[in-house]
C-alpha cells in the first residue's frame, strides 16, 4: 500500500497536475486491450450523461405523452415512422421514454452515490480515527447491512420513504436514498480501513504533537489520503445503483410513469407484451440498462485492474517499466509470469 | 469481538500464558466465536427492518387504508395491537420470532411461516438449477480466460462476464422468453409445471418438483418440470456464472504465476493438468469463499427471476405481497432471507477454516 503512495508522490514531481486525476492517470498507464475496454466504458458512460443532459432536445415526445395534436398514439404500435421504436401498452412512445429514462438514471446515480460517499466516508473517518465502542458498533452494523441482499434493503427503504409510490422528486429521492443505504457500508469500510492505517503514520503523529485538533487532523491530514480507492468504488456502485433502481421499478416500487420515465418500470410492463410476441417495448429499455451498466462497469473494472500491479497489463519489452523502485519484485514476477512462458 | 471473548474463556485464557494445547481447540474456538457472531448480526438486521417498517405507520393502515371506514380501521388496528407503544410491539415481535412465529399475513390471513415453508422449496429448487448453470459457465470459462490472459479469447470472456452482470435478470429472462418460448416454442412461458394437480396429490411431497416427480416414477412430469426450469435457470445462472467466471479467472491468474506451477511445467506436466489441478486447487479457497458470499446476489436475483417467470417461490410471493401492501408478509420474508444469508456466510467461513488453517485466528 505504501509503495503506491510514494510512487504517486514521485510522479507528481515530474508530471502536471491534471494527469494525476483518477481516470486520466488510468488512461495514461493503460495499454492494449485494457485501454480499449476503458475507452469503450468511458464512451458509453459519456453517452449516458449527454443523453441525460440533452433529453429534452433528443426525445420527440414527453415521457408521459400519449397523444400529439389531439390524436392518441395508440397502444403497442409496432415501430413505424412516427414512433421509431413503437409505443408501449400505455400508449407512450418507447424511444422518448428510453431517452428520458437516461435523465432519471443519471439523477439517481448522482444523488445516490454522492449521498453514500458523503455519509460513508464521514462515518468511516470518524469511526476509524476515534476507535472504541462506537467503532465496533458501527462495524457490526455495517457488516450486517453489507451481507444483506441490496434489493431487499432498497425495497424496505422505499417502503419507508415513499410508501412505495411517488412523484418525480419523491420517487427519485426514494430510489436514491434506498441505494445510499445499501452503499454506505462499502465507503465506510474503505474509509475506516485507510484511516486506521494512516493513524499510525508519522505525519499524523507529528500533527498531534503540535496540538492540532482532531477535526483538523481528520479533515486535512487523513481525509485527502484516505480517498485513493474511492473513484473505483464510486464507478462500480454507480453501475449497481442502476440495476437496483431498475429492480425496484420492475417490482413496481419505482417511479410512476406519469412523473418520470424509468427503464425498470417499462420492462415490468413489457413482460406481458413479450408473451404475445411484442418485442419492442422490452428490448429498448432493457438495452439501455445493459449499455449503461456495461459502460460504468468497464470503467470501474479497468480502474481496478490498473490499480493492481498484478493485474495490470504491461507494455511489451523495449518500453520502460513504470512504477518506482519500491514496487515489490513479486508484483512483477506475478504480473509477467504468464507472458514469459507464453 | 469483545462481545464474545468473555463467553469463551477456555480458549482465550491460555493464549496469554502458555501456547494453545492443540490445533483442534483453536479451530473449535474459532467456529464458536464465528457462530456467536451471527447473533448480533441477526439481531441488528431484525431490529433495523422492524423499526424501518414501523416508521411508515402500522401495516393495517398501509394495507387497508382508504378501503375501510376509519372506525373499522381503528378497531382492526387495536385488535392487532398496533396502537401500543412501538417498543412494546418490538419486544413482542422479538419474543414471537424466538418462538418461531413471524406473524400472520393481512391479505390472505396465513401464518408467514407456512408461506415460507411452502414457497421456500420452490426458491431452493430454482437456486440449485441456477448454481448448476453457473458452475458450468463459470469454472471452465474462467480457467480458459486465465490461461489465455490478455489475449482475444480472454477479452471476449471478460466482456461476456461483464455483460452477464450488466444484464438485469428480468431483461435476460424477457429475451429468453421472447426467443425460446414465444418465437421458437421450445420451452413454456412461465410457471413450474403443467402437472400441478398430480404433483400436489403425492404423499409427503418435498416441494422440489423434480425430486417429487422422480420419486413418483413419472418421467413425463419430470421432463415437464425440467422444461419449465430451463429458462429461469439460465437467466439466473448467467448472472451468477458471470461472477464465478471473473472469480476463477482472477484467482487462477494469481496462482498460475507461482513457482510451483513453473516447477510443474519444467517437469513436463501437461498444460491442461497445470491449469485444472496445480493452479486451480490452491485458488479454490478464495473462490469458494467469494462464491458463498454471492448468496445475497443469488437470492436478490431469484426474486426478480421468479417474478419474471411466474415461478411461485419466495421472491414471487414477495412481489405479490408488495403489490398488496401486505407488509407483515414482506417483513417475514425479508427476515427469513436475512437468516439464510447469515447462516450461509457462517457455513462458508467454516468451510474456509476447515480447508485452510491460516484462516483461523
Amino acid at each position: 500500500m505504501d509503495t503506491t503512495t510514494s510512487t504517486s508522490a514521485q510522479k507528481s514531481a515530474r508530471q502536471p497536475r491534471w494527469t494525476r486525476l483518477p481516470i486520466i492517470s488510468h488512461l495514461r498507464k493503460s495499454v492494449g486491450l485494457q485501454r480499449t475496454m476503458l475507452v469503450i466504458g468511458l464512451i458509453l458512460s459519456g453517452a449516458l450523461v449527454l443523453t441525460a443532459i440533452f433529453a429534452p432536445l433528443i426525445a420527440p415526445y414527453g415521457y408521459a405523452q400519449a397523444s400529439a395534436d389531439g390524436t392518441s398514439f395508440g397502444a403497442q404500435m409496432a415501430p413505424n415512422a412516427a414512433h421509431i421504436w413503437g409505443t408501449t401498452v400505455g400508449g407512450y412512445d418507447v424511444f422518448s421514454r428510453v431517452i428520458w429514462g437516461a435523465q432519471t438514471a443519471t439523477l439517481v446515480i448522482i444523488l445516490g452515490v454522492l449521498m453514500s460517499v458523503f455519509a460513508g466516508v464521514i462515518l468511516g473517518l470518524v469511526s476509524g480515527y476515534l476507535g472504541g465502542w462506537v467503532d465496533r458498533l458501527l462495524v457490526v452494523i455495517a457488516d450486517a447491512i453489507y451481507a444483506f441482499p441490496a434489493l431487499l434493503l432498497a425495497i424496505v427503504m422505499s417502503i419507508v420513504i415513499s410508501g412505495g409510490q411517488s412523484n418525480l422528486f419523491g420517487g427519485i429521492m426514494a430510489a436514491a436514498i434506498s441505494i445510499t443505504v445499501v452503499f454506505i457500508p462499502q465507503y465506510f469500510r474503505v474509509a475506516r480501513a485507510e484511516t486506521i492505517r494512516l493513524k499510525a503514520e508519522p505525519f499524523v503523529e507529528s500533527a498531534k504533537v503540535i496540538g492540532t485538533s482532531n477535526l483538523r487532523i481528520i479533515s486535512r491530514h487523513v481525509f485527502p489520503n484516505a480517498t485513493r480507492t474511492m473513484p473505483l468504488i464510486f464507478t462500480l456502485n454507480a453501475a449497481e445503483s442502476i440495476l437496483t433502481l431498475a429492480g425496484l421499478g420492475f417490482l413496481g416500487f419505482g417511479i410512476e410513469p406519469s412523473s418520470a420515465a424509468e427503464w425498470g418500470y417499462d420492462l415490468n410492463k413489457a413482460l406481458a407484451d413479450a408473451t404475445s410476441g411484442i418485442w419492442w417495448t422490452g428490448l429498448f429499455p432493457g438495452l439501455a440498462i445493459v449499455l449503461t451498466v456495461l459502460g460504468l462497469t468497464l470503467v470501474g473494472e479497468s480502474m481496478n485492474d490498473l490499480n493492481d500491479p498484478r493485474l495490470r497489463g504491461r507494455r511489451r519489452a523495449g518500453r520502460k517499466k513504470r512504477g518506482g523502485p519500491n514496487v515489490p519484485a513479486s508484483a512483477y514476477v506475478n504480473g509477467t509470469g504468464l507472458e514469459v512462458t507464453k | 469481538m469483545t462481545v464474545i471473548s468473555d463467553r469463551v474463556p477456555a480458549g482465550s485464557a491460555p493464549a496469554q500464558g502458555k501456547k494453545p494445547r492443540s490445533q483442534h481447540l483453536g479451530l473449535i474456538r474459532y467456529l464458536v466465536i464465528r457462530f456467536l457472531l451471527i447473533i448480533p448480526t441477526m439481531f441488528i438486521l431484525i431490529s433495523m427492518v422492524f423499526f424501518l417498517m414501523r416508521i411508515t405507520g402500522d401495516p393495517i393502515s398501509a394495507a387497508l387504508g382508504g378501503r375501510l371506514p376509519p372506525e373499522q380501521l381503528a378497531d382492526r388496528i387495536h385488535a392487532a395491537g398496533y396502537d401500543r407503544p412501538v417498543l412494546i410491539q418490538y419486544f413482542d415481535y422479538l419474543g414471537n420470532i424466538l418462538r418461531g412465529d413471524f406473524g400472520t399475513t393481512l391479505s390472505d390471513n396465513r401464518p408467514v411461516t407456512e408461506i415460507l415453508a411452502q414457497y421456500g422449496t420452490a426458491t431452493l429448487e430454482l437456486v440449485i438449477y441456477a448454481l448448476i448453470v453457473a458452475f458450468i459457465i463459470g469454472v471452465p470459462f474462467g480457467m480458459i480466460a486465465a490461461y489465455k490472459r490478455d489475449r482475444l479469447s480472454d477479452a471476449f470472456l471478460r466482456l461476456f462476464a461483464i455483460l452477464c452482470y450488466a444484464t438485469p435478470v428480468f431483461f435476460a429472462g424477457l429475451l429468453l422468453k421472447l426467443i425460446f418460448s414465444v418465437w421458437l416454442g421450445w420451452f413454456p412461458v412461465s410457471g413450474r409445471t403443467d402437472y400441478l394437480a398430480e404433483l400436489s396429490g403425492l404423499r409427503n411431497p418435498t416441494g422440489l418438483y423434480l425430486l417429487d416427480a422422480l420419486r413418483a416414477g413419472n418421467m413425463t412430469i419430470a421432463l415437464d418440470v425440467l422444461k419449465h426450469a430451463v429458462l429461469p435457470a439460465i437467466a439466473l445462472g448467467l448472472l451468477i456464472g458471470g461472477v464465478f467466471l471473473r472469480l476463477v479467472r482472477t484467482n487462477l491468474i494469481g496462482t498460475l504465476g507461482s513457482d510451483f506451477v513453473e516447477a510443474g511445467r519444467s517437469r513436463g506436466v501437461s498444460e491442461y493438468r497445470l491449469v485444472t489441478k496445480h493452479a486451480y486447487k490452491p485458488a479454490l479457497i478464495p473462490i469458494v469463499t467469494v462464491m458463498g458470499l454471492q448468496i445475497a446476489l443469488t437470492l436478490g436475483g431469484a426474486i426478480l427471476t421468479e417474478t419474471t417467470f411466474g415461478w411461485k417461490g419466495l421472491g414471487f410471493m414477495l412481489a405479490e405481497y408488495l403489490t398488496a401492501r401486505d407488509f407483515v408478509a414482506v417483513q417475514g420474508i425479508v427476515m427469513l432471507i436475512a437468516v439464510i444469508v447469515a447462516l450461509t456466510n457462517f457455513l462458508v467461513d467454516v468451510i474456509a477454516a476447515l480447508i485452510d488453517p491460516r484462516v483461523r485466528y
